[in-house]
């Protein structure tokens, strides 16, 4: 078998070292009633690439690509152009084969890469320091929940309308286990986001706010006075990005007060590939809260000649130390994916990140504007960067099934994100980025023109 | 103060080189290792190496912003695009990596990644699918999480999986969840959770995190879990008052030894009422094998970054599905694909109601690392039923001609109790006053190794751990054999030098005390 | 003055109502580099054999317990900027923080001098 280098040959000479008479005779610390000596029954034996992949191959082409239709879907992963020296850089072995950076004089490349990364992220969310990624912005939401919990030893939690379901439904799900109680109602369908209702319900007792900006529906909230509400209180503000290139166009969160800053980073560099490995980004405003950070941290230093090093550092926080009373149980960070993050950004650069912004905006407003004018459409939004809320006549849920089949991929709607709620009549969230053309958009409202007469 | 570093080790401040480092050269390459400058430092914030059509006039989009374009700088450098292959290819070649050479990390599993799992992920009808995709447009996706899903429980012998979990400290926060969720639905929440000493501290963590007291379970002489403890702790108080909730077992242990009594734990937990997890880190040494359902497991979770081969990647991403038992599959996580006659379905919350009505809920946004779903199942596919026996075979072979090879030089302190399983373990027993376990490692460094893991498991003094996976040749083997029986000999024999190592990588020691107690976390030139 | 150890290697030096509370050299010394220490605030209640402190080499974290029970008058602010204190002068600069006592009588199970120092060459 291709992957297995030892001969028979080299099985009986090793055997002979051992002192073993085969391979079994190696298991027979397994009881003999639950040792299998075939292989299991009613599976496949192995197959050449070639069969493999035809068969993956054949899985795949059941499947409509992005690429094949125009295609409007955001709410939590967005479709950008990622270069193409990103996944050939991602692919060299040294990065694609490599462990985490344990031994630090043989990882400096991985080292050195999770310190640009870990600037990048900072600068990005206007914060002092962020970590070496976490598994995906809902995760890292959460964590920044409990690290809340820890610093603030309160349990009330804040949750903001316009927060996306997932990232609602995954903190609802971890307060249940560690005691917060979680305050969330789902969002009305304003152009507003409820920053003010926030600041007005903050107290003494809470222990964060969370809020989305961009939000779930695409609007723009600005988070300054609920940052100062949330100080006043002894609370911390936790603001979640799940659209990073939307800080090239808008302040960061930081600079309006935020202190924990946590995100999705997959739309730059990571790619769609429905739904995961993503990448979680967490940074804190205020460098005084990093020993209460989950996961990993890099750190200059110097080695034994004074050249600069970088090396994993503040480990004690984490679990392989201590153990029960860790951060987090986190272990595996999301690597290859803030790696080809941050290659991204780095071809970016600020020019490009800001041009990007600019251009995602930009036809953003082009395709509201065009789809407005949709007998029956309305664009719910005052305000939005590449992401809006469309309202249609009729159940917007099967209008995206139907559209779909019709070969267009028309956006997330509402009724998908809030199976419980009453949105299902009317909403589809609509993302727009610099990989849609104007004739996508054309095409999108010519069939929402054909589906809704 | 508590157990003041059991593991023993304490990297600080390096020891000053001992002689000049060969020639001096005035770019501080040498020859064809290169440095590398940060992209704060080489960068440009007018640089870009990406283009953009020509700058349309500005039109009044900015009054969508709701007033907060940014004004002030982000502060990110750029990079032409052949300046940025040329920082990221030099900053690879300062890494090791499996594609080099023997990657021997205990409990890591650094089996080769075959290219065709990266080919296949990049398809795009499985890369260029967005999660929230209407279901008619995703059928082979779905069809291939569930055929996975399906190799996963044929392996294992449970009766459930749950996909969605990111990496598996994650898989065992969902494993632990379910048993929690299944105890309080029967009405008997219990407040401890039981692990070895010798668990990966990932253990001790996700059970305090689900809100459990965590309690050593001790072990035997002979390394394994001491069920006569374990009885006695259960029973504490009788039976019917037993406080545990779970039991974490990791089988094969981190000692790279079998539980042989492993279905007698099993039936003396679910006697008291408690419930079983298995770690299945360690799954490589018995897939194929052994089914941990034939021993009464009710949750594991499986990294297929470990056993599946899908790439480390410098420290992820990684992926931990969960088998479940039949007691505890209505607990599972949403979402999760349910195959129909139609087709496959994708379950979420709005379906969970009736679907699932006891699933803890979500702990996730969308439902699992696809990314890697397709790689696994390309290298299960490629190696089949017979190809995976032969794994765990070659692995536990690959792991005790280590053993036998090594016995003489280095310290095994479970050596004599009969075969290790696909990793083998040693202590610092026998080294020099002055000579520690850290000292060994970095020797292998200057060897061309990465080292083994290090002071792992906590129970054994300076332990190293080496796995070497069913990846490596006869021939690798006995390089890496050669090498560590030399060191081994120097490292007893007071070999000073040996505080020097590595002398030939990349970077000599670095000074981890500096970096904990002044940390530079970001650059700030 | 006098001393007092615990065989959780914490050290305490009695005057009058007030004690003196660190860690010994043996135990800095199996730590290795000491990075961070987390000492009570004033005011803090402690119960003898509870946890009052935190320290950290760069691999390893352990709990340091109050030899007796009492109120934290003051924890060693030095440590914050210098924890290498604690590797330097384990026994006097390097202190963690000082108690007023609550039970003297809870010093008599403590080791003098020449008992810890069996105590730990039989470790």
């Amino acid at each position: 078998m291709r992957y297995l280098p030892l001969t028979d040959a080299d099985r009986s000479a090793m055997l002979d070292v051992i002192g073993a008479d085969s391979i079994d005779a190696l298991f027979a610390d397994v009881p003999r009633e639950h040792y299998l000596t075939e292989p299991l029954e009613g599976l496949p034996m192995h197959a050449s690439e070639m069969a493999v992949e035809r068969h993956m191959r054949r899985l795949s082409k059941m499947n409509l690509a992005a690429a094949d239709a125009p295609f409007f879907l955001g709410a939590g992963a967005y479709r950008h152009h990622i270069p193409a020296s990103v996944d050939h850089l991602i692919q060299r072995g040294e990065f694609l084969t490599s462990y985490t950076p344990y031994q630090p004089e043989i990882a400096q490349g991985t080292l050195q890469m999770l310190f640009e990364f870990q600037t990048q992220v900072a600068r990005l969310f206007g914060c002092a320091v962020a970590n070496a990624s976490m598994y995906d912005g809902s995760t890292a939401c959460w964590e920044a929940i409990a690290m809340a919990g820890r610093v603030t030893k309160r349990s009330k939690v804040l949750l903001s309308n316009g927060l996306h379901p997932h990232y609602v439904s995954t903190a609802k799900t971890m307060a249940r286990f560690n005691g917060d109680t979680v305050a969330y109602a789902e969002p009305t369908l304003t152009a507003e986001t409820d920053f003010a209702e926030l600041a007005g319900a903050v107290d003494g007792e809470t222990g964060c706010v969370v809020v989305q900006y961009p939000d779930v529906l695409g609007r723009i909230g600005d988070m300054s006075a609920l940052a100062d509400a949330c100080h006043v209180a002894g609370a911390l503000l936790v603001a979640v990005v799940t659209e990073p290139v939307a800080l090239g166009a808008l302040k960061s969160p930081g600079e309006m007060g935020a202190d924990i800053v946590v995100g999705e980073g997959q739309a730059i560099g990571v790619g769609l590939q429905f739904g995961g490995p993503y990448l979680g980004l967490f940074a804190v405003r205020d460098p005084k809260h990093v020993r209460q950070m989950p996961g990993r941290l890099c750190g200059e230093t110097v080695d034994a000649e004074g050249k600069r090093g970088f090396v994993l550092t503040l480990s004690t926080r984490e679990q392989h130390i201590r153990r029960e009373k860790a951060t987090s149980n986190i272990c595996t960070n999301s690597g290859l994916c803030a790696l080809a993050f941050s290659i991204h950004l780095t071809l970016l650069g600020e020019k490009g990140m800001r041009a990007l912004a600019a251009e995602n905006h930009r036809l953003a407003c082009l395709a509201a504007d065009r789809l407005a004018k949709v007998p029956g459409v309305e664009v719910l939004n005052d305000s939005f960067f590449n992401e809006f809320t469309l309202l249609v006549p009729g159940d917007a849920r099967q209008l995206v099934r139907d559209l779909a089949d019709k070969g267009v991929l028309a956006g997330v709607s509402l009724g998908r994100l809030y199976p419980d709620g009453d949105r299902r009549e009317n909403g589809i969230v609509v993302a727009v980025t610099e990989t849609v053309t104007e004739e996508d958009i054309e095409a999108l409202a010519a069939a929402l023109e054909g589906a809704l007469t | 103060m508590s157990a003041p570093n059991v593991s023993g080790w304490k990297p600080g401040t390096p020891e000053a080189p001992s002689g000049p480092a060969g020639i001096e050269t005035v770019t501080g390459n040498r020859g064809l290792m290169l440095e590398e400058p940060l992209i704060f430092e080489i960068g440009g914030s007018e640089t870009t190496g990406v283009d953009f059509a020509s700058p349309l006039p500005a039109g009044d989009g900015s009054a969508r912003l709701a007033g907060l374009e940014r004004s002030e700088p982000i502060g990110l450098p750029g990079l032409s695009e052949p300046e940025t292959v040329r920082h990221y290819t030099r900053l690879s070649r300062q890494n090791y990596a499996i594609d080099c050479g023997i990657f021997p990390l205990g409990s890591c599993t650094m089996k080769h990644n075959p290219r065709l799992n990266e080919k296949v992920a990049r398809m795009p009808g499985f890369a260029d699918l967005h999660p929230l995709q209407p279901e008619s447009t995703v059928q082979g996706a779905l069809g291939a999480i569930d055929e996975l899903a399906r190799w996963l429980l044929a392996l294992t012998g449970m009766h459930s999986v749950a996909m969605s979990p990111k990496a598996g400290a994650h898989g065992e926060l969902c494993g632990i969840l379910c048993i929690r969720a299944a105890l309080e639905a029967r009405g008997d929440a219990r407040s401890v959770i039981l692990v070895p000493e010798s668990a990966h501290g990932t253990n001790p963590a996700t059970a305090a995190f689900a809100g459990y007291a965590v309690e050593n379970i001790p072990a035997a002489p002979d390394g394994r879990v001491d069920l006569a403890a374990l009885k006695a702790r259960l029973g504490a108080g009788g039976l019917e008052n037993c406080n545990v909730a779970a039991v974490m077992i990791t089988n094969p242990n981190t000692c790279g030894l079998f539980e042989r009594q492993m279905k007698a734990i099993s039936d003396t937990v679910h006697a008291a009422g408690a419930l079983v997890y298995c770690d299945g880190a360690n799954f490589n040494a018995i897939v194929g094998r052994v089914r941990p359902g034939d021993f009464g497991v009710d949750a594991m979770h499986i990294n297929l970054h470990k056993t599946f081969s899908t790439p480390h990647g410098g420290g992820g991403p990684g992926s931990g599905p969960v088998v479940l038992s039949e007691a505890l599959a209505p607990f599972a996580p949403l979402p999760f694909v349910r195959k129909t006659d139609g087709g496959f379905e994708l379950i979420e919350e709005e379906d969970g109601v009736a679907a699932a009505p006891r699933s803890f809920g979500r702990m996730t946004a969308f439902h699992g690392q696809m990314g890697m779903f397709t790689r696994a199942l390309a290298y299960i596919l490629s190696h089949g039923a017979d190809g995976l026996r032969q794994v765990s075979g070659d692995a536990v072979l690959g792991a005790n001609y280590l053993l036998r090879s090594l016995e003489d030089v280095l310290d095994a302190p479970f050596g004599g109790t009969g075969p290790c399983m696909h990793e083998a373990l040693f202590s610092d027993d026998g080294f020099a006053e002055g000579i520690a376990t850290l000292d060994v490692a970095k020797a292998l460094i200057d060897e061309g190794f990465h080292p083994m893991t290090m002071y792992f498991p906590l129970v054994v003094h300076g332990a190293m751990l080496i796995e070497p996976t069913e990846c490596e040749s006869k021939a690798s083997l006995d390089q890496f054999i050669l090498a560590l029986r030399s060191i081994g000999e120097r490292a007893k024999a007071g070999d000073s030098s040996l505080h020097q190592a590595p002398q030939l990588a990349p970077r000599r020691r670095l000074d981890e005390t500096l970096a904990a107690r002044k940390p530079v976390l970001a650059y700030e030139g | 003055m006098p001393r007092y150890f615990s065989e959780e290697h914490e050290w305490i030096d009695v005057d009058g109502d007030t004690a003196t509370i660190g860690i010994t050299d043996y135990a800095q010394g199996q730590l290795g580099d000491i990075v961070f220490v987390e000492v009570p605030a004033a005011g803090t209640v402690l119960a003898k054999g509870k946890e009052a402190a935190v320290v950290e080499s760069v691999k390893a974290a352990s709990d340091v317990y109050s030899p007796v029970s009492g109120t934290v008058t003051e924890g060693n602010q030095a440590l914050a900027d210098d924890p290498a204190l604690v590797n330097s002068s384990p026994e006097s600069a390097g202190w963690f923080f000082k108690v007023t006592i609550a039970n003297a009588g809870e010093l008599d199970g403590l080791m003098d001098e020449a008992a810890y120092k069996d105590f730990v060459a039989s470790l």
